[in-house]
């Protein structure tokens, strides 16, 4: 389980990023954080991963509180996620390296899940040379090379076109609900918070607050995207950001 | 050898050749001994191979190389560190006060601390070389986004991985940058510091030849500096090659 106590982060240089934020996230539950940008929910996001020191309150995983990058817990990124000069096979390998995993242990895991993501054929290749939607596969896939529990996920799919951001998002799906990983994801899209999280914190423009934490049971499903209560949850979010705004 | 690559040696084929020709035409129009013609050098060249120009060749080589390798090593770790706010706080006052200075001036000071040896001719270039480099790492190491930074902190990196993994690498196309126009420059060095109290390197055979009208000779020694230059930045065109496959 993952707990925000009363979190507030108030930069060196004045800017009040968030103010009070509870929510909380349990074991395997996937969770959207939606809101207007600049309202410190990529902040809150770098306060989960334990890079940023929150000001103020707590963040608890399984009631441990949170003062260093957590071992389990892997972070996507929107554009800096990939380092542009290493290779695919180099860039998934990273963590792997980075945590002292011996060598043939780290090709073992990598080769395996280049191949599971379609990606065993670019492993030589630099980011630059491939597609958006494809360098974020490769971005998923260093996540899942630490087998983590957590993955944490600041806007992954929004330079993407329609159609490779839904087939990411189907795949992102189909991984949550395979290997029950607890993720939370950072998003200003209202379809993809719905699509992508069973729970839907809804924060308000800066400093960013919790202003509403929508349910949504009914997700799960590639095919909820058609349904018509998805686009009912839709209109429900849509609402709450207004009247936050 | 793929056609691009063929077709770009050959347009480099095609520069040399114009630039010996638009020689041969002055030296033919001038008619003077001061500018001999390509021909003349070349033979001159060869005979110059016969004596000593091998010998003067290399002990510049050795200067250079190594004032450039003294220079990188100090300058790249001082400029990625440059990295730490503290670091730079304590480096950045001294770049600014120093490096405005042309650092020649330096020379008497050098010679009166370090002699009229090899070593303060390698000092003296080291120093020029060594600002260009450190100006240019500190801006690239200062200039690293920090989500590249975060994103590998996630990953349960220490402060070691993070030079390793992402300031180093970033930073190298321009420090390769830096040491492109730094082996012009310590060539021009090389040549100031080589005209005086030795009589060794090629830019006391050109002073020498010079002094007694010896033209081909001092063509000789022109040439050979060019060549000397030109093999220094094919070097650096091959290790840039290796470690910016990404650029």
């Amino acid at each position: 389980m993952i707990e925000a106590l009363n979190v507030s982060m108030v930069y060196p240089n004045g800017i009040k990023a968030l103010k009070n934020v509870t929510f909380s996230v349990e074991k395997g539950e996937s969770c959207s954080i939606i809101g207007p940008s600049g309202c410190g929910k990529t902040t809150l996001l770098f306060i989960f991963s334990g890079i940023l020191k929150p000001t103020n309150g707590r963040v608890l995983i399984d009631g441990k509180e949170v003062v260093s990058p957590p071992k389990n817990a892997a972070l996507i990124l929107q554009d800096f996620g990939l380092f542009p000069w290493k290779t695919v096979y180099e860039n998934v390998c990273l963590g792997l390296k980075i945590r002292k995993v011996n060598k043939k242990e780290q090709k073992k895991i990598v080769e395996s899940l280049l191949k599971n993501l379609g990606l065993m054929e670019f492993k030589n290749y630099y980011p630059k040379e491939l597609s958006g939607g494809m360098q974020q596969r490769v971005a998923i896939a260093r996540a899942l090379a630490l087998n983590p529990d957590i993955m944490l996920m600041d806007e992954p799919f929004s330079s993407l076109d329609a159609l490779t951001r839904e087939k990411l998002q189907n795949f992102l799906l189909e991984l949550q609900n395979r290997d029950n990983i607890t993720t939370i994801l950072v998003t200003h899209s209202i379809e993809e918070a719905v699509f992508l999280g069973r729970r839907i914190v809804i924060l308000s423009p800066r400093p960013g607050k919790v202003v509403k934490i929508v349910d949504n049971q009914g997700m799960g499903d590639v095919d909820y995207r058609n349904k018509r209560e998805f686009f009912e949850k839709c209109r429900e979010v849509r609402k709450s950001i207004s009247l936050a705004i | 050898m793929s056609r691009s690559e063929k077709k770009h040696k050959l347009s480099y084929l095609i520069a040399a050749f114009l630039l010996i020709l638009a020689w041969s035409v002055i030296s033919h129009l001038l008619n003077s001994p001061a500018v001999p013609s390509p021909h003349l050098v070349f033979l001159s060249f060869i005979q110059q191979l016969e004596r000593d120009l091998i010998t003067h060749f290399l002990i510049s080589a050795y200067r250079v190389v190594y004032s450039i390798l003294l220079a990188l090593s100090l300058a790249i770790p001082i400029g990625l560190t440059t990295h730490e706010k503290v670091v730079d706080s304590f480096v950045a006052p001294f770049i600014y006060l120093l490096y405005p200075i042309p650092h020649i001036v330096f020379l008497p000071l050098i010679v009166i601390f370090f002699g009229i040896g090899d070593l303060s001719k390698i000092i003296l270039i080291a120093m020029i070389v060594f600002f260009q480099v450190l100006v240019t790492t500190r801006d690239a190491a200062r200039s690293v986004n920090k989500y590249y930074i975060y994103s590998l902190l996630s990953l349960g990196a220490n402060k070691k991985d993070i030079y390793i993994h992402v300031i180093f690498p970033f930073a190298l196309p321009k420090i390769i940058t830096a040491m492109r126009i730094g082996i012009g420059t310590s060539i021009a060095v090389l040549f100031f510091a080589e005209s005086f109290a030795t009589t060794k390197g090629l830019g006391y055979l050109i002073m020498d030849s010079w002094s007694r009208a010896d033209y081909p000779s001092l063509y000789a020694g022109i040439v050979s500096m060019a060549i000397l230059g030109f093999i220094l930045y094919l070097i650096l065109e091959l290790v840039e090659r290796r470690v910016c496959k990404w650029m």
